[in-house]
């Protein structure tokens, strides 16, 4: 059974995720998770808490190796967090590094990459105004707020052009405000820079507002309960498509899926 | 966690208030009336004592420039202070240079623990016989006397502050591919430098210690030596001079740290100002 074509930039097949495997307190967290991201797709990861969501994703991102199953970015098996792969975290606050600004935040990847010096202040701007986000060069992130944080955090994970972008839960320590901004502007940057998203959360309504198709987990240890379409279109805004009959089909749809003993 | 602002917070107006003359003055004051009043009082009780052992502070004060400055007792001053920048210089390179080597190979961390923690706590004046043995009687002796009481508390604080760094950071690391080394400059050392600048200045205290204590055995130069030399001599005020010497010295090295401190970890103190991570 292989679930790889041609133009899956990310192909899950048979992923199985057992932490402390081989002693008494093993714990599967993952039991049996397949789907394929295509390229420019937006793919959400949702299912109740405790289902292995972050797991999964930090299998995917090649921070930690599945237990069985494989795992490939664009055709190749992964060791390690490959290249063009960028990732955002929830916690802002942690992953930036507060010692260096936010200019030197963003370059980080940059110059791990070898990008020469003089191209790289250039690059940081662009990165930073692509996230709405000027004259913050020189300040440090703990002068920022938490939106704007994640602002930056966003930025550097573009600021190297990833091919895929996965994001662990990124708006869920925000401001319900802040949360619809941040939304919109990942849809914007989607677009404008043509590349694919998975983003992991437990918020269905995002999910659905988001995505081109939502792959559902089930409760620990997660198998893939059912992966769903979301034929929202291009054209979303917070408003309108919220509030449309199709958007609260799917809302209904997944609660059922998500939590079967109160639909 | 998360602030309910989309602003940016206003920092400018918080440092330009800081920097007011008027509000830094305050600030010199607040700290030093202490200090200031029991110099004070100890000129106050003391100017009219006759006790041998207690000369009154005016005449250690005019003694003490008779002594360091005009009769070129200030070669003492630099010799101590030579052996003290080697020794410490040494000491707390290897503190930080171990300490990463620990934190990085596991191995060697468990296999280190007890032999570190054994020579922790020996008080390290006691090691001084053999260090006379290994190096003879010249400042070699000194310089690794100090430079071996000062890895410690550097090194354990550089291994305690790597290990303390968040997990998320790491994952950071990775997901931008860093890499070993970039890693090492750019997270681990700045991550763990609050508590690093915690054991150096441990170290500095430990140093200054050993330094003295190293120079009242079988030495021919430095403060300690002069001190010792002048008891010796019951030349009571010339050895209080010394002492005031080294109070004078031990203070002005101690500021002078938490000013390079305050400079290197600005980012640490103005976000730990700001209420940040």
């Amino acid at each position: 059974m292989t679930a790889t074509t041609t133009s899956a930039v990310l192909a899950v097949d048979g992923l199985r995720k057992i932490y402390d495997e081989g002693t008494d307190h093993a714990n599967m967290a993952i039991d049996d998770v397949t789907f394929d991201v295509r390229k420019g797709e937006f793919v959400c990861i949702v299912g109740p808490s405790g289902a292995g969501k972050t797991t999964l994703l930090r299998c995917i991102s090649g921070l930690a190796a599945p237990s069985a199953g494989t795992v490939a970015f664009e055709g190749r098996a992964l060791d390690s967090v490959p290249d063009e792969l960028g990732l955002v975290f929830q916690d802002y606050s942690r992953s930036l590094y507060p010692w260096l600004t936010n200019a030197r935040n963003v370059a980080l990847p940059l110059a791990a990459r070898g990008v020469p010096r003089s191209e790289r202040g250039e690059r940081v701007s662009a990165a930073l105004s692509s996230v709405g986000l000027g004259h913050v060069e020189r300040k440090y992130p703990w002068e920022l707020s938490g939106g704007m944080q994640q602002r930056v955090a966003i930025a550097r994970a573009l600021s190297y052009r990833p091919e895929l972008l996965l994001m662990d839960e990124p708006f869920a320590s925000v401001d319900a405000q802040t949360r619809f901004d941040l939304e919109d502007l990942t849809l914007r940057v989607r677009r404008e820079l043509g590349i694919t998203v998975v983003l992991v959360t437990h918020d269905i309504d995002e999910a659905i507002y988001l995505s081109d198709r939502i792959v559902v987990l089930s409760k620990n240890p997660s198998v893939v309960k059912e992966i769903v379409e979301v034929p929202l279109g291009d054209d979303r805004t917070q408003i309108a498509t919220r509030a449309s009959d199709e958007f609260l089909r799917l809302r209904t749809r997944l609660m059922s899926l998500v939590m079967p003993g109160e639909a | 966690m998360s602030r309910m602002t989309t602003s940016v917070i206003p920092t400018a107006g918080r440092r330009g208030a800081a920097r007011s003359p008027l509000r830094a003055a305050g600030r010199v004051a607040t700290s030093l009336w202490l200090p200031i009043a029991l110099l004070a009082a100890w000129w106050a009780v003391s100017v009219s004592s006759t006790s041998p052992f207690f000369p009154p502070l005016p005449t250690i004060v005019a003694e003490t420039w008779n002594q360091w400055v005009l009769h070129g007792a200030w070669t003492n001053a630099v010799a101590s202070l030579r052996n003290l920048a080697i020794g410490y210089a040494a000491g707390a390179l290897i503190g930080i240079v171990g300490g990463s080597l620990l934190w990085r190979l596991r191995l060697l961390r468990v296999a280190a623990n007890p032999i570190i923690y054994f020579l922790y706590v020996l008080p390290s004046p006691a090691l001084l016989p053999a260090m006379i043995a290994i190096f003879g009687i010249g400042e070699m002796r000194q310089i690794a006397l100090i430079a071996l009481g000062a890895i410690w508390p550097t090194l354990l604080n550089t291994l305690d502050g790597m290990r303390g760094i968040e997990t998320v950071k790491f994952d950071t690391a990775r997901a931008l591919r860093l890499g070993g080394w970039r890693t090492y400059w750019r997270l681990v050392l700045p991550g763990a430098g609050p508590q690093i600048a915690a054991g150096l200045r441990a170290s500095l205290t430990v140093s200054i210690v050993l330094m003295v204590v190293s120079e009242m055995v079988a030495a021919q130069s430095g403060i300690g030596y002069f001190i010792l030399q002048a008891q010796a001599e019951f030349a009571i005020t010339k050895m209080w001079t010394g002492i005031l010497v080294l109070a004078i010295i031990g203070t002005a090295l101690n500021y002078l740290f938490v000013f390079v401190e305050r400079l290197a970890l600005r980012w640490y103190y103005r976000s730990r100002a700001l209420g940040g991570s």
